[in-house]
């Protein structure tokens, strides 16, 4: 390494009514390499990135870059100096297309005002064509899939040929496949001369990937390294403060008797699906992203109509014809998309916490409000979740502790199965390693978790039998002695990408 | 894959086909619906597929048209304009002032005598500048547009009373006169001015910058601020367009009846917005909507109130019933979206 320096950010402070979101914190990045940002939730990575872009501008610092001292104060002026950020949460605008979105801002014109579209679709075909995304530049947003879109955000970013490109959790929504396009697509960045900042919370791809690293805990600078003097355990304790032993809490408690039988079930985007759900076990759902994971579980909870098929819950057939009728028959489902179809996002934390449950606080006509506040109150001690009061506004919270507050939601449920879809994206390795510790204290109690994950360590790690899926099959199932990465992804790509590597 | 069966590949065919009827059913929706009702007003009265006739429905909707065209990009940029109808007041009375007979003794001006552009700039003017007070409140202030633009709907009408005492401003000249009883080319000029602002608008929002930045903004606000655009300045200047077009429909209106009056265009911010609404524009998600559906949206309305006409319904009902067609048109958007997914 040992080459100079494209930015510097120095005594970097930011706060907000009654947090201290950054205080002091430093950031040095190398001109062609790829700088890890680590940290929990809420440890400052994004404010940070934020200040960079000129969505936030900082209380107090300096930013130097490409040995220009900057003011940055909005998002035109940092592209404009050749800064693009490619953000933790996807912004597409959903009813244009994807030339549209890719180029929003600065549309190649021909004259008074007016876009030259055809060029704009060439230019959008030959960028994704090197990058080797196969996407139609035509396509509207509204069409393509969670991936798909993240895959345009990433086009999108290398597009301004920048020469510091922002990554906040480029991977969250994508598979592994998706991920090896993205790496490929960064070592030619990073030898093109292109820096790059990339925020992750998988341990693997910061080791994968990454040249230096940078710690941030609690708002505050804990150093920089390089990548090849880390361990992971290392790393860990860096952006914890404390050693995480078992990252999994994974015990073994006795299965029990078949909790939830699902029989030739069909619906939109899945077919003739069979499986078991048993006591004190957890089910792992694999798959690509659009192998019909989500769609399936959203069949089984009523959120969309199935063609045929039986669902019985302890042996007895239950129709279930909305979420209702699930949530009657004791099952209760943490969705994907937090903001889309979870959060009640202008809403307080206890709000969002006992909103599903609300039944069992009446009194008559009147909400018991002591009750809840008592359940709401040990929740929040039990999930160890950050927030000033119960009665903060949820949007103010990280994202790790936002997903904790769901999960409180459909515990204080009571339900028998707990339906858990991506449970863990987005949020930082502390949060995780507690989530994963109600799911094992959850089972315990002879209930059950079907969890659909597209990290393979979390399904390898947490569950006791495991399902894969391909296409809207059913393609097998492997017990947890006899899984690994490898068999798990031979069947969730069908052997498709496995002979096409071979080639 | 494992083997499909029979039944596997004859569900995928049949879904297909449904698929495709639904895209076209998305697609064309509304143009189908408008054929339909064309169809059905020809064999209810003879009288409806005349050149008369039909040159009138269209005159009788080009007020309204011109408004719903800038409306439309309103709703699309997801804000809402209520002002409308007060501006069409406003730029009626001062436009009218600025043209009335230079020998009219009791004229808002005695003995004006300015060419007719003079009056045209004004009324086009008044609606810029009342849409530049819209968009400032909404782009930097940030209040609500509804709350916004019900302040100024109130607020210019009473302008619109203060400035003509609330007496009509008559005995206007010809050339005035001429942009709204006139023909040109055998074409009523409303519908000439309508039709020229329609292809005008519709390049606008389609083919622009502007207009993609409408869409942008409507559809995800936050997507289009860090993609560097300013959003406050491209909202603010969609304000002022609508604005600009209301204010040419308050100079058609007076033309129409030769005289300005502060009352008029009292309601019609709502028809142009049930036009856009029928045509396809979303008002519950933004960056929905086209220049397209709104005028078969226009259309849709005014033949509508053609037919009742026709068949004489009594003016009481035609309120109920498109009442009841504005409610039609949102349910089949709902359900449109629904079937997406």
């Amino acid at each position: 390494m040992g080459n100079e320096y494209v930015l510097e950010m120095e005594n970097i402070s930011k706060g907000f009514p009654g947090v201290r979101a950054l205080s002091n914190v430093e950031l040095r990045v190398r001109k062609g390499t790829v700088h890890g940002l680590m940290g929990e939730n809420g440890a400052g990575k994004s404010t940070l990135m934020k200040c960079l872009i000129g969505i936030y501008v900082q209380d107090s610092g300096t930013i130097t870059f490409k040995g220009e001292k900057l003011h940055i104060t909005s998002t035109h002026y940092a592209l404009s100096k050749g800064i693009s950020m490619i953000h933790q949460e996807l912004s597409p605008v959903p009813q244009m297309t994807v030339a549209e979105n890719i180029y929003l801002g600065r549309e190649p014109l021909i004259w008074c005002g007016l876009v030259d579209m055809p060029k704009m679709n060439r230019m959008t075909a030959e960028l994704l064509n090197r990058l080797k995304i196969k996407i139609k530049p035509t396509a509207r947003m509204i069409e393509l899939s969670i991936a798909q879109s993240q895959l345009v955000e990433i086009a999108k970013a290398v597009s301004y040929d920048a020469d510091l490109i922002i990554m906040d959790e480029p991977t969250s929504a994508i598979t592994e496949a998706e991920v090896e396009v993205l790496f490929s697509i960064i070592r030619s960045l990073k030898a093109q001369g292109h820096a790059i900042i990339y925020i992750t919370h998988k341990m693997d791809e910061v080791f994968k990937i990454t040249d230096e690293v940078t710690v941030f805990r609690d708002g505050q600078y804990m150093g920089t390294e390089a990548t090849s003097k880390l361990t992971k355990a290392v790393l860990i304790e860096k952006m914890v403060g404390r050693t995480l032993t078992d990252m999994f809490h994974k015990e073994t408690v006795g299965v029990g008797g078949v909790m939830l039988e699902v029989e030739n079930l069909s619906g939109h985007r899945f077919r003739d699906v069979t499986f078991q759900a048993r006591r004190g076990e957890i089910l792992g759902l694999a798959g690509l992203m659009g192998a019909g994971r989500t769609e399936l579980i959203e069949g089984v909870f009523g959120v969309t109509r199935t063609h045929q098929g039986s669902i019985r819950i302890n042996g007895k057939t239950v129709p279930i014809k909305s979420p209702k009728d699930a949530i009657a028959a004791g099952m209760a489902l943490l969705t994907e998309d937090r903001k889309l179809t979870g959060l009640y996002i202008n809403a307080s934390v206890r709000e969002n916490m006992f909103i599903a449950n609300i039944h069992s606080y009446l009194a008559g006509p009147f909400v018991k409000h002591r009750q809840i506040e008592k359940d709401c109150e040990r929740m929040r001690g039990v999930m160890r979740i950050k927030t000033p009061s119960l009665l903060e506004i949820i949007k103010n919270l990280s994202g790790g502790n936002q997903q904790k507050v769901l999960i409180a939601r459909w515990l204080l449920t009571d339900p028998d199965l707990l339906i858990l879809d991506e449970p863990t994206r987005g949020i930082d390795v502390g949060a995780k390693s507690e989530v994963y510790r109600l799911m094992t204290e959850f089972v315990k109690t002879g209930r059950s978790i079907i969890m659909i994950s597209s990290e393979l360590p979390e399904i390898l790690g947490m569950s006791d039998r495991i399902m894969v899926m391909h296409e809207g099959d059913k393609v097998g199932e492997l017990t947890r002695s006899e899984a690994t990465q490898e068999k798990i992804l031979q069947m969730a790509t069908g052997m498709k990408i496995a002979s096409e590597l071979a080639a | 894959m494992a083997t499909p069966t029979v039944t596997a590949t004859a569900e995928p065919a049949k879904r297909q086909a449904v698929d495709v009827l639904r895209t076209i059913f998305r697609k064309y929706g509304i143009f189908l619906v408008f054929i339909a009702m064309l169809i059905f007003a020809s064999i209810l009265s003879p009288a409806f597929l005349t050149p008369t006739n039909l040159i009138n429905v269209v005159r009788q909707m080009s007020v309204v048209g011109l408004i719903a065209l800038g409306v439309t990009g309103v709703i699309v940029s997801a804000g809402i304009d209520l002002s409308s109808g007060s501006v069409v007041g406003l730029s009626a009375v001062v436009a009218a002032s600025l043209a009335q007979l230079p020998d009219y003794a009791a004229a808002r001006y005695p003995g004006l005598n300015l060419p007719i552009f003079v009056a045209v700039l004004a009324a086009c003017g008044v609606g810029a500048l009342v849409g530049l007070l819209n968009g400032s409140l909404v782009a930097k202030t940030r209040i609500p547009p509804f709350i916004a633009t019900l302040g100024t709907l109130t607020t210019i009408r009473g302008l619109a009373y203060l400035y003509s005492s609330g007496r009509p401003i008559s005995d206007l000249t010809d050339d005035y006169n001429f942009i709204g009883q006139g023909d040109f080319l055998r074409i009523p000029v409303p519908i000439l001015i309508l039709v020229i602002m329609a292809i005008v608008t519709h390049v606008l929002y389609s083919q622009t910058k502007f207009g993609k930045y409408i869409y942008a903004i409507g559809g995800n606000e936050q997507a289009a601020r860090v993609s560097g655009i300013n959003v406050a300045n491209y909202k603010m200047l969609m304000y002022v367009y609508a604005g600009f077009l209301s204010g040419l429909a308050g100079l058609v209106v007076s033309a129409r009846i030769g005289s300005g009056q502060s009352g008029q265009g009292v309601g019609y911010e709502l028809d142009a917005i049930a036009a856009a609404v029928i045509g396809g524009a979303s008002l519950s998600a933004g960056g929905i909507g086209t220049v397209a559906g709104t005028i078969v949206g226009a259309l849709i309305i005014g033949v509508l109130n053609n037919i009742l006409d026709l068949t004489n319904v009594s003016a009481y009902f035609q309120q109920i019933i498109k009442g009841c067609i504005i409610v039609g048109a949102v349910i089949i958007d709902q359900l449109k979206h629904h079937g997406s997914k």
